[in-house]
């Protein structure tokens, strides 16, 4: 399923005081198969977009089509949609609130497949929680309380994927998590990709996450696209992203300040690639008789 | 003068002392340190915070913050005005519903008299640039914001010690760079003694001093820049290193002549370096 946003726009509280815009006219296409990245500081409508995408916000202004689901269509099957498209909230672990785990993880699809019986809903469940690295056995009867942080967040994703959605929207899903935890659960997520999970968006503040992750990221700023790109083209825009009040990876900031001093790299702003492009100037230099 | 010392503190959190969560930590802070704590979820980093501030004690051992044992029940009340802690969700440490209340709180519990509140509100929101939302209501302020406010409200009580458990951990960039910039203002400017627990290598990288946690010990003590150069070390203990100084390691094993670095911008000055050899 492709997602093609037009023209979207999003006031809170309309026609309150308190009235605020928080998206202004966003025109952005995911397509099917992307690991996509959304990124911009906090305010900017990421968060009010994501929402949209499976009508959890219903669309007011604009067009929005999720695959064949008009969601400017006010007959379209939200409930429908919703199962498809699957949505992993920050901190997603807060929301965790059944007696034991299997309970927790089959919430979901209690609610979108009525018609399955007990033992496919079992048998669904207990795939989505090996899927999420956590020891069925070990965990099902367990209270989703008595599980450490980074189990506790996997348990939650699990009660998200169990219905097995086309299209998985996480946001921040690394927050907090220690160095370690975090690359296993990019890694988690790579290997859903491509499967029944066809298309990723993912929502974060790590830059070095989306350069090492993503096919395409979006910038967002003030309700508004500002830019879109493969990670490898958008963060040759160092200093535009800076003036945007956003950060860029490691490699990003330090390619600038050797540009500022002549030399040009060509990478794709991963750590590996920017030592393997540095290393192959420094041997075309003759570095290696240097060293000696 | 020592701010915090553990002498061989073991603990657990279960009644028959099973499973140590610390076993046999050893360690001295100097009052005016900024020691920043690392180590992979569950070794035993927050347990180590909450026993300076009484909110545990050893199973046995001694914890003693400017001397005073953390064990005496009589000093509870004292060691906990001597440190205060911030803790990771800016959200649950909220009391009041306008700014200036919540800044009130911790002081008006210890006693502290009226007139003598206002000027701690004043001076605490002061050190963390927030006098302008004095009147403000918590909920409408960013992350950021709120942390500074829950750090105020500590700051109210005067401590010389201020632990921040993952205080950033949920602070988008902007915010976390706020909450450091205090940090680091109220630990140069006022000598504050500073115990950091975070997950972050380049919040390590600005303390004077980084420990190791691993299944409740202590396994690494020194300088961020000593402990990030011992990387095969870190790697045992599931830490990864600052990206900079990744790449840096990654050229240094290809033989390229750079110096050690942690920061995009001493690893551009290391490359230049090598690059031109004019």
């Amino acid at each position: 399923m492709r997602i093609v946003a037009k023209g979207l726009t999003y006031t809170y509280s309309a026609k309150s005081p308190f009235a605020s815009r928080a998206l202004n006219g966003v025109d952005l296409t995911v397509e099917e198969g992307e690991f996509f990245g959304i990124i911009g500081h906090t305010g900017s409508g990421k968060s009010t977009f994501v929402q949209h995408l499976n009508a959890l916000i219903r669309l007011t202004d604009g067009s929005l089509k999720v695959g064949e689901y008009d969601l400017a269509d006010k007959k379209c099957n939200f409930v429908e949609l919703r199962s498809k498209v699957g949505m992993v909230f920050q901190y997603p672990e807060y929301q965790l609130f059944a007696e034991t785990v299997e309970k927790d993880v089959a919430f979901g699809l209690k609610n979108f497949r009525k018609e399955m019986k007990q033992e496919e809903r079992d048998a669904a469940v207990k795939e989505a929680i090996e899927t999420v690295g956590l020891d069925y056995a070990r965990v099902k009867d367990k209270s989703p309380f008595e599980l450490s942080g980074g189990q506790k967040r996997r348990a939650a994703i699990a009660g998200v994927i169990v219905t097995k959605p086309e299209i998985l929207i996480l946001d921040e899903p690394a927050a907090g998590l220690d160095p370690l935890g975090k690359k296993e659960l990019m890694e988690l997520l790579h290997s859903i990709h491509g499967g029944w999970c066809k298309t990723i968006v993912i929502v974060s503040h790590d830059m070095d996450e989306i350069a090492e992750n993503c096919t395409r990221a979006a910038v967002f700023s003030e309700g508004k696209v500002v830019m879109e790109g493969p990670p490898a083209q958008l963060f040759r825009h160092t200093e535009e992203l800076l003036s945007l009040g956003l950060d860029v990876p490691v490699t990003a900031k330090c390619a600038l300040l050797l540009k500022e001093r002549g030399i040009e790299l060509e990478t794709d702003f991963t750590c590996d690639d920017f030592a393997h492009k540095v290393l192959a100037l420094w041997k075309a230099e003759g570095g290696i008789q240097n060293d000696q | 003068m020592e701010a915090v010392k553990f002498e061989n503190v073991n603990f657990s959190y279960r009644e028959d002392g099973r499973d140590l969560a610390l076993r046999g930590v050893n360690l001295s802070i100097e009052e005016g340190q900024f020691v920043a704590v690392l180590g992979r979820n569950g070794s035993g980093k927050s347990t180590l915070a909450k026993l300076v501030n009484v909110l545990l004690t050893p199973l046995s051992g001694k914890v003693t913050v400017f001397g005073m044992d953390t064990s005496d029940e009589k000093m509870t009340f004292e060691i906990r005005k001597n440190a205060g802690m911030v803790f990771q969700n800016p959200d649950n440490q909220t009391v009041a519903s306008i700014v200036e209340d919540d800044v009130a709180f911790g002081p008006e519990n210890i006693g502290v008299p009226r007139e003598e509140i206002g000027k701690r509100i004043e001076f605490a929101l002061d050190a963390v640039g927030m006098q302008e939302f004095r009147q403000s209501t918590p909920t409408r302020l960013s992350g950021g914001q709120k942390q500074r406010v829950a750090i105020a409200g500590v700051l109210a009580i005067m401590p010389k010690i201020m632990i921040l458990d993952e205080s950033t951990a949920m602070l988008d960039p902007k915010g976390r760079r706020e909450v450091m910039d205090v940090i680091k203002k109220l630990n140069k400017e006022r000598g504050m003694t500073v115990i950091l627990i975070t997950h972050f290598m380049d919040e390590a990288l600005q303390a004077d001093r980084a420990v190791v946690m691993h299944r409740g010990e202590i396994v690494m003590d020194g300088a961020p820049e000593e402990i990030f150069a011992r990387s095969d070390e870190l790697e045992m203990y599931n830490l990864t290193l600052p990206r900079a100084a990744y790449i840096c390691k990654v050229l240094q094993e290809a033989g390229m002549p750079v110096g050690n670095a942690f920061t995009a911008e001493e690893l551009a000055e290391g490359i230049c370096g090598s690059l031109r050899k004019d």
